[in-house]
Formats: structure tokens, sequence, C-alpha cells
């Protein structure tokens, strides 16, 4: 395990609010890159295009390339941030609490209302899964229109103590726009993934057409001032990057997606001040791990453990570290004991 | 040069009118976290007599008890200053807690489905009322916080921002570990 000394609720939401920031920014550095670059290069092979005799293309100075990645992956945001709430609600069955229809619907709604007031955010609606596996997700782009939804297995599962652990975490991550955060970042992986393919096709293609017009190019501008073999270089490094791309892209959005967990756990104990009833709780749902499956992966981050269940989450090592949504619930609770222990020490 | 100069004046405006408002946000949520408890308070108040009247048919002989209660949450209601009204709402918890305890003793009352909803409000309208005050003490630690640290202590006097107090417990006594008497009357 990765932490030295235990460390407070205080010290690990700031150590996970500045590790998911160093993480998207590598997100978005990528991101321009997988963009831009190919506009580089292209401006680096054109950069000597007045001198040429032949009928070669004009200087490349409007980075078409980037802007239009940049306009997919806003199209799909769009979209999603549009759509994604209603639709993720929807396609779990869940039926929204309007009036409780019995004891347990009582304390769920009772128990989101004293986290809305700790944690001093609107109170979000309420929604129930049918489904006896128990989970819960929260949806919503910010506190005002936010929804949070638990199964009917999560409400029969866990006591009154628990039940608030878990709806603390997720009103953690309404409060801390982790919907956002992620749909944003799902959007990009998106536009990355269609640019790989779309760009990789079009190099293959160019590759062929241009294997006599890079020559003759070639042939042109090598009396020039030498950008060619930068421009090259810049190529290559640019095609490599869009074959591995959607790769790197969805294991650093998976590595935000782990550090927000972490973080909507520590500001989850910071609702309750409790963080030994969210432990308990995550006990209950490691041992019940039947795979809860009216919630579809597209949703699977939204949850407070991985609805598939899937040994990837379970193993800690170095493959589940990379792709999994959720961390292993072992080190999540062992976290949630080292605050624990240090508010015990600090009184 | 003069373009640097008037650039750095424009930078340090921005942030001044940042900090500035940052400021008064968080003096805003203060007022306004304080103002919340008041509302759970009310809460708990409106909700006794309603429990009261649930448990009178069954519970006929604990007359005493239920009129400590009632009596309990007439003081609370009418207590003022913020010592009183601590002290006034320790002695109602106080009250429930015995008038619980003896509710143990009258199945037929459990059997009821009444009050054990009643019992859950009263839980939840407890927890409310500590989270309402545990919301005030965080948000006005990070605005005693913001007041403090570096740079933003230096708009603190155009902000005319003022420490806030914590809510905590004045009396000592108060911090001792409950003593639930459950002897019968």
């Amino acid at each position: 395990m990765g932490e030295p000394a235990a460390q407070n609720l205080f010290e690990q939401q700031a150590s996970n609010r500045r590790r998911s920031f160093w993480l998207v920014t590598g997100f978005v550095l990528l991101f321009a890159w997988v963009g831009f670059g190919g506009d580089i290069a292209w401006y680096l092979m054109t950069a000597d295009a007045a001198a040429g005799p032949r009928a070669s293309p004009s200087r490349h100075t409007v980075p078409f390339i980037g802007i239009l990645t940049t306009l997919i992956a806003g199209g799909i945001c769009w979209y999603s941030w549009k759509k994604g709430p209603e639709r993720v609600l929807w396609a779990t069955g869940a039926r929204e609490v309007l009036e409780p229809a019995d004891d347990n619907q009582r304390r769920l709604v009772n128990v989101v209302e004293e986290m809305a007031i700790a944690s001093g955010i609107p109170r979000p609606r309420v929604f129930v899964v049918p489904d006896a596996d128990p989970n819960a997700f929260a949806t919503g782009l910010e506190p005002g229109r936010a929804a949070i939804a638990v199964t009917e297995g999560l409400l029969r599962t866990l006591n009154r103590e628990e039940l608030q652990g878990v709806v603390a975490h997720e009103m953690a991550h309404i409060r801390n726009f982790d919907t956002r955060l992620m749909t944003l970042l799902a959007a990009m992986v998106g536009a990355i993934a269609l640019m790989s393919d779309g760009m990789g096709r079009m190099v293959r293609g160019g590759v062929r057409l241009g294997g006599g017009g890079g020559g003759g190019g070639g042939r042109n501008s090598r009396g020039g001032k030498g950008g060619n073999p930068l421009a090259l270089v810049v190529l290559v490094l640019w095609v490599i990057t869009l074959l591995l791309a959607p790769l790197i892209s969805r294991f650093l959005a998976m590595a935000v997606s782990r550090k927000r967990e972490y973080l909507a756990d520590a500001t989850g104990a910071q609702f309750t001040r409790n963080p030994l009833a969210l432990a308990s709780a995550l006990e209950k749902l490691d041992a019940a791990a039947a795979p809860t499956q009216a919630i579809t992966r597209g949703a699977a981050h939204l949850c407070i453990v991985d609805p598939a269940a899937s040994r990837l989450s379970s193993s800690e090592g170095r493959m589940g570290d990379m792709f999994a949504s959720h961390p292993p619930i072992r080190l999540r609770i062992a976290q949630l004991r080292g605050m624990a222990y240090q508010a015990a020490k600090e009184g | 040069m003069g373009f640097v100069l008037l650039a750095v004046v424009v930078v340090v405006a921005l942030w001044a009118i940042s900090a500035y408002n940052r400021l008064i946000a968080l003096k805003n949520q203060v007022a306004n976290g304080w103002k919340q408890i008041d509302v759970q308070l009310k809460r708990r108040h409106d909700l006794i007599p309603n429990l009261v009247n649930a448990v009178k048919g069954a519970m006929d002989f604990e007359k005493s008890t239920l009129e400590a209660v009632i009596s309990a949450r007439n003081k609370a209601v009418s207590a003022t200053g913020v010592a009183q009204v601590a002290k006034a709402e320790g002695e109602l918890t106080q009250a429930l807690g015995r008038l619980f305890a003896l509710s143990e003793n009258y199945p037929q009352l459990k059997a009821t489905a009444n009050i054990q909803q009643l019992q859950e409000e009263l839980v939840s309208t407890e927890n409310k009322v500590g989270f309402a005050r545990q919301l005030y003490n965080d948000v006005a630690t990070s605005y005693n916080t913001a007041q403090q640290q570096f740079p933003t202590n230096l708009v603190v006097g155009l902000a005319k921002a003022a420490p806030a107090e914590l809510w905590e417990i004045e009396d000592q006594a108060e911090r001792a570990v409950p003593n639930v008497d459950l002897k019968m009357n």
C-alpha cells in the first residue's frame, strides 16, 4: 500500500484533490497533443511551402485537426451533460420517492435530508432502484439539480448509520462536481478514440498516396531550412501517440475516477464525522459482491462500488490498479480507518 | 514598460476582487449556517406535542414523565440566548430519553406503527440539529481560515470580516457522558 502514515480526513481530501488536479492536467495535455500534434507536424512540413516549384500545399496555419478534435469532444460533452443524468436514471429503472412507501424509504428520505444539512447543499431527488444487490449512485451536474439512487438491496442490508455513510459519500460526489468532471473526461476519451480511429485511417491512406508525394515534397524542401526532419519526427511521435492514446486516455480517466472515489470517502466522512460507519457499509457491500444488474457499465463510475463486481476492482495488483474505476474496497476501508484513528488521536 | 505595469495592476485588481468576494460568500454562509440551527430546533419543538399525544393513551400511568417532556419543551421554546437555549435543549433531550426508555414497558405501544415512525422522526430531528451545528462550525472554520491565510488576509479590512465564533458547549457539566435513569418513576 502506498500511504505512509494515516491521514486525517482533511489531509486526505487535500491530497486527493491535488492528485486529481495533476492527473486532469496530464489528461488535457494528452488531449491537446492528440488534437494539435498533427497540426504541428503538418505546419512544419509545409513551413517552406512558398519555396517549392511543385504545387505543394500552402502553409498550414489554421489547426484544423485540433479544432476538429475539440469540437467533437465539446459535442459529446454537451450531449452527455444535457441528456446524461436523466438517461442513467431511466436506464436503471429507478423510481422516484415522492411519498415514502414504507419505513425503509422514510428512513432513506430522512437520511438524505440530514446529509443535505451537513453538506450545505440543497436536498437532491431521491430514487430507489429495484435490484436486490446493494449499491448506490448519484447523478446530476450541480448541487441544485442532482439525484441520489439506492437499490432496494441496500435499504435492506444496511443499518441507519451505514446508510448515512453511503448517502454522505454520494452527496460528496455531488458537492465536488464529480459527475461533471467524469462526464467531461469521458467525452474527451470518446473524442480521442474517434480521432485515433479516423486519423489512423487517414494516415494509412496518406502514407500510400504520399509515398510518392512525400518523397517529392521532401526532395523540394531538402534545399530549404531543414524543417523536414523535425516535421518527420513530430509526425512519427504524433502517430505513435494516436495509436496509444485511447489506452492512455482511459487509464488517466480511470486514475482520476479512483482519486475522486477516495475524495468522496473523505468528504463523506467529514459530513458524518463517522468514517467507521462507511467502512462497515463497504464491508457489507464487498461481502454481497453480486453484480448489480440494473446498473450498466456506462454508469459504473457513478456508483459507490463497482456494479460489475469485477475481479479487476477487487485485485490490488498492477492490472487492478490501472483500469478499475474504483479503488479496491480493502484499501478504501483502510483509509477510512486511518481517518478514525487520527480523529481519535487528535481527540 | 507602461504596458507591463498596466497588466500587473489589472491582475492584482482581479485577484483582490475575487478574494473579497470569497470572504463575502463565506461570511454569508456562516450567517446562514447559524440560522439553520434555529430551523432544526423549531422543527424539534413542533414534533414533540405529536409524540406526546401518540403515547398518551397507552402510557396513562406515566403522566409525570409525559408532563416533564411537555414542560421541558415549553422551556426550550421560550429560552433566549445561546447558553439558555443549549441548557433547555439538553434537558429536553434527557426528558425524551426517559420517555423512550419507559415506552419499552408498553408492548402494545410498540405494536402500533405510529410510535416507530415518531421515534424515527425524533432520531432524525436530533441528527438534523447536530448536523446543522456541525455545518455551522465547518463554515465558520473555513471563514476564519480564509481570513487568516495569506494573501486573503490583506483584504480582510476591506471586506469588514470578523472572526466567527464556533458553537460550543458552555456548561462543562454537559460534556459528561449522559446518565440515563431507567428507574420507574
